[in-house]
């Protein structure tokens, strides 16, 4: 399976200089652009590993390009995300999010479903990938 | 305007004599009135029968709109009754239109009930629109001060916490509305749901007249809907929802049915506009106490928001709602297939999305409308419109909008699913697109057959549609400048 969270998951992986183009387009919003990476993907996981720190004071989409590299080093089969981070009032949030790797083998998700009251169901969604530990995954 | 019988009459003893008066004469007209900050502040659209002086016609809907009746009543007396009179301050005839008059009109804060839509409204449309003196009436705009604002809670989640609880940034959210919108059984209803959205769509949608009828009763739906979320959500790594209507004869069922569709872990809601303000903001309230996204399908507002003469426009009524606390409202295309001038859209886009809307005549906005940080709603363009016209959509409306293309993805010639990733991949190719800085409204057409060369369903979307347009004349446009329509 092909796991679709992040902006352009529906296009085909995007090339180094297309990533540096939406880094660009962040920029220009004066948006700061942040790495994160994780082995637990997870519909509801909004808390991935911070790759450093928002980089609050980058002039050059370069520089982030680096630390995208530089994590996909670290983290060869880690799913890494870049997001963009508005801090004007009202906003205050992430502005755009998209993936920048994903490992090889996406085993995706078991559903589980346990019967409830009359016919309800309830439903955990879990990971393939994480019946093994960290480290271990993927 | 100004002349005999403008004039308020100030000596009691005439103004408070047994009989009638004119409302002007009465102090309903105003001109040297100079608003304040604390006003409620509304713009008509008189039309007044043949010989009624305009200036009259102003004074009294301001006078029926807050105090007066027709005749003098000794009573006012035992009140501050200046304060509580609406003020007509000023009387404009409507560009291009002889028989109209925009009329501006100021109420005193302490008329409303704090928190109560159902209050406000029966003041401001309450009895005026049946007053005879006028052939037609139209509410076009009105300024709710922020002191009156910060009086309701607003939407329960806004665009911010909905993006953050589903993890779906920089991009406008994807929908569809499940057709045929009556007939299906729950689990066939369910079959469109999944495929819909483990295609690509974030949301899928119930329709406004889909509740519980002989062919489905909701709890089938609902459970029948929620499996197909949960398996769409498996499918994909992403949050996935359906707007389960919970609207119902009484304010009892509908909060059952919403405690039902929490029970099975459902991220939305939706009611009709024609629950009622005060069902609205109760729901409104039940969807704050339990982490629910409220989505609004405004279902009866043409009957009084289309045409201009007469109604009430639907950016006032956009104004209602984020007060009243909704979190997704239908607010029109511009390119679809229902009413709207692409100007007059984005003036209700703003009313939903700003933090302050500025005045914007062309956009239909005639005040300054401070909304002191109140949750902005979620817009959601539905009705007829498909993958060919991603590049409208986007230009005119930015990112924070949900794009809904039911017939644009059930009606897809390979399915539904394939209709569902021809609509996904045209969004995100636009949006790529937009961010590295090409024209998208231009150069659209080229960026989605690019798209389509590795992508069959978009391909097959673009062949099918791309003839379909919906070029009519809007009834509803400013009547300041000239709007240009959209191809």
């Amino acid at each position: 399976m092909r796991v679709t969270q992040g902006a352009f998951s529906f296009l085909p992986d995007l090339t180094d200089p297309q990533i540096r183009a939406q880094i660009e387009y962040c920029l220009r919003n004066q948006w700061a652009v942040s790495v994160e990476h994780t082995d637990d993907i997870h519909p509801r996981n909004t808390y991935w590993e911070m790759f450093g720190p928002p980089m609050f004071d980058l002039r050059d989409a370069a520089g982030a390009v680096a630390e995208i590299i530089e994590c996909r080093k670290t983290y060869p089969k880690h799913y890494i995300r870049v997001n963009a981070f508005d801090s004007t009032r009202g906003w205050e949030t992430v502005r755009l999010s998209f993936l920048v790797n994903r490992p090889p083998i996406e085993p995706g998700f078991r559903l589980r479903r346990i019967e409830s009251n009359g016919r309800a169901q309830r439903y955990e969604i879990e990971p393939y990938a994480t019946e093994k530990p960290a480290e271990h995954r993927y | 305007m100004g002349g005999p019988g403008h004039t308020e009459i100030k000596d009691t003893s005439k103004r408070y004599a047994a009989g009638v008066l004119k409302y002007a004469q009465m102090g309903y007209w105003q001109p040297d009135y100079v608003p304040k900050d604390s006003d409620v502040l509304a713009l008509f659209r008189i039309t007044p029968q043949e010989g009624v002086d305009p200036v009259e016609a102003a004074a009294a809907v301001a006078g029926e709109s807050s105090t007066a009746t027709w005749t003098v009543v000794w009573t006012d007396r035992l009140t501050a009754s200046e304060n509580y009179r609406a003020k007509a301050y000023q009387v404009e005839p409507v560009p291009n239109n002889p028989s109209q008059y925009f009329a501006w009109i100021a109420y005193e804060l302490d008329l409303f009930e704090e928190g109560s839509i159902a209050n406000l409204t029966a003041s401001i449309i309450g009895n005026v629109f049946g007053f005879k003196p006028l052939k037609a009436l139209r509410l076009e705009d009105m300024r709710l001060p922020l002191a009156y604002v910060k009086t309701f809670r607003g939407p329960p989640t806004g665009i911010v916490v909905e993006r953050e609880r589903l993890d779906k940034f920089g991009r406008p959210l994807l929908g569809a509305t499940t057709k045929p919108k009556l007939g299906l059984s729950g689990k066939n209803y369910g079959r469109v749901v999944y495929e819909a959205l483990k295609g690509g769509l974030d949301f899928v949608k119930d329709d406004e007249n889909i509740n519980s009828q002989p062919f489905m009763h909701w709890r089938d739906r609902f459970l029948y809907c929620m499996e197909a979320v949960n398996r769409a959500s498996a499918a994909t790594g992403e949050i996935k929802g359906h707007y389960l209507n919970v609207t119902a004869g009484t304010m009892e069922e509908m909060y059952k049915r919403a405690a039902f569709a929490r029970e099975l872990g459902s991220v939305i809601v939706m009611v009709d506009l024609v629950v009622g303000w005060t069902a609205i903001q109760s729901i409104s309230n039940w969807c704050r106490d339990n982490d629910m996204i409220l989505h609004m399908h405004r279902a009866g507002h043409s009957t009084y928001t289309r045409q201009k003469s007469h109604g009430v426009s639907f950016r006032v009524i956009a104004k209602w709602l984020r007060l009243a606390g909704v979190d997704h409202l239908h607010a029109g295309t511009a390119v679809g297939k229902l009413e709207g001038d692409p100007l007059t859209v984005q003036g209700y886009y703003n009313v939903c999305r700003e933090l302050v809307n500025e005045i914007d005549l062309p956009r239909g906005l005639f005040y300054r409308q401070d909304w002191g940080g109140m949750r902005r709603v979620m817009p959601v363009a539905s009705g007829g419109i498909h993958a060919g016209q991603m590049h409208q959509l986007i230009d005119l409306f930015g990112d924070d909008v949900v794009l809904q293309f039911g017939g644009g993805t059930i009606g897809h010639p390979m399915g539904i699913q394939a209709g569902a990733t021809a609509n996904r991949v045209a969004l995100e190719a636009i949006v790529l697109a937009r961010n590295e800085g090409r024209d998208v409204r231009h150069e659209g057409p080229e960026i989605l057959a690019s798209a389509a060369r590795h992508c069959k369903p978009l391909q097959a979307a673009l062949d099918t549609w791309k003839d379909v347009t919906f070029n009519y004349t809007s009834t509803d446009t400013s009547d300041f400048v000239p709007t240009p329509s959209v191809a």
